[in-house]
């Protein structure tokens, strides 16, 4: 494979941005661990500090909202476990990190468009006792579909529950704000936005307060012990800040997205784009290739220098069939024939150049096959 | 030409590998990519490893996934993990617990090659635009002048897989290539070190994948519950001997464990004769007793030479993986069936296992063993 290879793949791993690698390898010098009392510590600090403030300033809070944690998956668990006694509704289509860290809570299923089902929702909070804690997605990890959070959270306030916002993929995709979501507390990862893997942050409204899920120090307010991951810390700062100075970018890759569905579906009849019908982020295109499963279409892409993927792979990188379009499907074919293609701030008119070429040879190859 | 038979510089023919994990697969991609074709590796996931060895929490991937991607990872070649648990589940392990539950003795490697390998990973193999599926089978495809592939036992008699092949079409066999054919296990071994394989030293695999302890009874229990059932061990004269815990505990030629002792005054010992699960009863009886001269199959695969109705190929038939090759008159019949008429009657061939036709080392097909008559 002396081909060069093309990345597709931002909503598993976005690449590091440069400046962040920059910002990280001169934290990388710094000395001291940020809860010590000496200068070196206090240094140390404020590093820290400033990248709290960065992502503060990514989710429209005051900085002493961002509670960092080691992933987007524990910010969801620290959320959905930290204030236990609350019954809990989730979406069908959120992350595993969320549906596994409350396998009791109900689901409010999504229509065929890959929106969650708001009467569905109300349904659920009118009818069950005692306080609840809602869980809802600002864009799909799959579809990239924008679900209807801000009158989810007004519906759930209105129940007396607490709201959640997973806005893993919607970070530096869209505007993001705690006071307009209406979101009680809000999910972030710095891999997704050009910033390093292994850091996380729960942005959290004021006066309120998780229960710790992991005990020891006294390191962020004592609701997550363990010493700073600093040059993480400060990667997930300089990505936070990059991210909000370059919002207004966003349309260009909303552009090349559009062009790539486009092409991709002109070339290939009887191809299709699930939640294209909805408001998406401009970054994601869920393209169903019927009857070829998704694993094939991954490995042939791959196969031809073209990163994409489908479902989500487990550690053993065997492919899951996606829940979410399972929830969106009107059948198992269409849900385990899409391909999940994601751009980033690297992708150019070039990549969608070679995924359309790719794309094309690859369903032209598998049509002509015989059904065996 | 190259050394896989295809007209194309091995750069330019994609071959994809079936990696289980072991040495020999292991070996077989290593020996492909060195020669420098474009190879692919793919690990077929088909059981839940957790759920085998009754840990639950236990990853779903077991040790052999992992072998197989360090090694795809070591020697450079792209290496996927495919989910086929569904199909293996339907295709193989049903079918497995049914036919122990007829009374007779499966063999699902045969069927795994069969509908799941050569069938639906072939079919993948095609969709990435390969020239060819390779396996570490210990067997050798013969390419005729006319392109096409014959199918050959090993070289290495101790290692020959022929046997678990016999269900290969000749659509399959055009496809498959089987790099290890010419090699011995030693040699084997040797090269998996010579590439710096850390399975080099792994041990062979025993049993059926998806039983981990040998315990066939156990899966079918589990998979069929309510369907083991206990029941009587008759004499062929008659007499009831004892009590079995059920039929599945046993296969046709078995001598040891059947728990009933030798007869008073009678010296001779006693096999399992034959299963009787509607009855619930295992049959024994002496040695004769088990001497079959004629066996008929069904879901015959043919390679051979075109044959008229009833007409008699002389050929050498082996009905059980490690009994040796006995001669015999094969006839083909309708309905994907055939006659074998053995030259010199045969003892323990049991319904459910293989009956692999041979010319010399050449494989002519096969069928599964339905039935037999004195």
């Amino acid at each position: 494979m002396g081909v060069s290879r093309v990345y597709l793949d931002h909503n598993a791993s976005a690449p590091l941005k440069p400046e962040v690698k920059a910002a990280m390898v001169q934290a990388m010098d710094l000395v001291g661990n940020p809860s010590s009392v000496h200068g070196f510590g206090r240094t140390v600090r404020r590093a820290v500090e400033e990248a709290r403030a960065h992502v503060a300033a990514l989710a429209g809070v005051k900085p002493a909202q961002v509670l960092f944690t080691g992933s987007g998956t524990e910010a969801n668990n620290l959320a959905l476990r930290g204030f236990p006694g609350r019954r809990i509704i989730t979406s069908a289509i959120e992350h595993d990190s969320v549906l596994a860290a409350a396998p009791d809570a109900l689901r409010v299923p999504a229509d065929r468009n890959g929106v969650t089902d708001l009467d569905a929702l109300g349904r659920l909070l009118a009818e069950g006792e005692g306080p609840a804690l809602v869980s809802l997605m600002l864009a799909n990890n799959e579809t990239g579909v924008i679900q209807p959070v801000a009158e989810a959270a007004a519906l759930a306030h209105a129940h007396g529950a607490l709201f959640h916002c997973d806005a893993v993929q919607a970070a530096g995709r869209l505007p993001l704000s705690l006071a307009e979501l209406g979101a009680d507390l809000i999910t972030l990862s710095a891999h997704k936005i050009g910033g390093p893997a292994g850091v996380g942050a729960l942005v959290i409204a004021e006066g309120l307060e998780p229960e710790a899920l992991i005990r020891g120090g006294g390191q962020e307010k004592r609701r997550r012990a363990g010493t700073e991951n600093v040059v993480g810390l400060v990667g997930f700062g300089a990505a936070a800040r990059l991210a909000l100075e370059e919002l207004p970018g966003a349309a260009r890759l909303a552009e090349l997205r559009d062009d790539l569905e486009t092409r991709a579906l002109a070339a290939v009849p009887g191809a299709r784009a699930m939640g294209a019908a909805s408001p998406r982020v401009g970054n994601t295109s869920c393209l169903v290739l019927p009857s070829v499963p998704g694993e094939t279409q991954v490995m042939a892409l791959d196969l031809a220098g073209v990163a994409v993927s489908a479902g989500s792979a487990c550690s053993s990188g065997k492919v899951k069939p996606s829940h979410v379009l399972a929830a969106m499907a009107e059948d198992t074919d269409t849900a385990s024939s899409a391909i999940r293609v994601s751009l980033g701030w690297d992708s150019d008119a070039d990549a969608v150049e070679r995924f359309v070429a790719a794309w094309t040879a690859m369903a032209r190859r598998l049509v002509r096959q015989p059904a065996a | 030409m190259n050394s896989l038979g295809i007209s194309k510089r091995p750069q330019d023919t994609r071959v994809v590998v079936a990696m289980s994990g072991g040495v020999d697969s292991s070996v077989t991609a290593a020996v492909l990519r060195e020669e420098g074709y474009d190879v692919v590796g793919i690990t077929l996931q088909l059981y839940d490893h957790g759920m085998a060895v009754q840990k639950p929490g236990a990853c779903c991937a077991g040790q052999d996934i992992y072998d197989a991607r360090q090694v795809a990872d070591r020697i450079g070649i792209p290496h996927y993990v495919l989910d086929y648990e569904g199909r293996f589940s339907q295709d193989v392990i049903d079918d497995f617990a049914d036919s122990y539950l007829r009374g007779e003795t499966p063999i699902p490697c045969v069927r795994c090659n069969q509908r799941v390998k050569f069938r639906d990973l072939l079919n993948t193999a095609r969709d990435l635009g390969a020239d060819a599926l390779a396996t570490g089978h210990y067997v050798r495809r013969v390419q005729r002048s006319d392109g096409g592939g014959e199918l050959h036992r090993a070289i290495d008699p101790g290692r020959d897989q022929s046997y678990f092949l016999f269900a290969t079409t000749q659509e399959q066999l055009d496809f498959l290539r089987f790099p290890l054919g010419g090699l011995t296990k030693p040699e084997t071994r040797a090269l998996a070190e010579r590439h710096g394989l850390e399975v080099a030293a792994k041990p062979d695999s025993q049993d059926i994948c998806f039983v981990p302890n040998g315990s066939y009874a156990e899966v079918v229990a589990k998979l069929r519950p309510g369907a083991v059932e206990p029941g009587e061990i008759v004499h062929v004269d008659g007499r009831v001997l004892g009590r079995h815990r059920g039929v599945v505990h046993y296969t046709v030629g078995q001598r040891k464990g059947l728990g009933i002792g030798g007869i008073k005054g009678e010296e001779e010992p006693l096999f399992v004769v034959r299963l009787e699960p509607a009855q619930r009863r295992v049959v024994v009886g002496p040695r004769r007793d088990l001497a079959r001269a004629v066996v008929s199959v069904r879901e015959v695969n043919w390679l051979g030479p075109a044959l008229g109705p009833d007409e008699g190929l002389e050929v050498e038939v082996k009905l059980r993986s490690a009994q040796p090759p006995a001669p015999a008159t094969w006839r083909l019949g309708g309905d994907g069936t055939a006659r074998v008429e053995l030259h010199e009657p045969q003892h323990g061939v049991a319904p459910g296992q293989a009956c692999v036709v041979y010319q010399g080392d050449r494989v002519l097909g096969g069928g599964w063993i339905a039935g037999t008559a004195g």
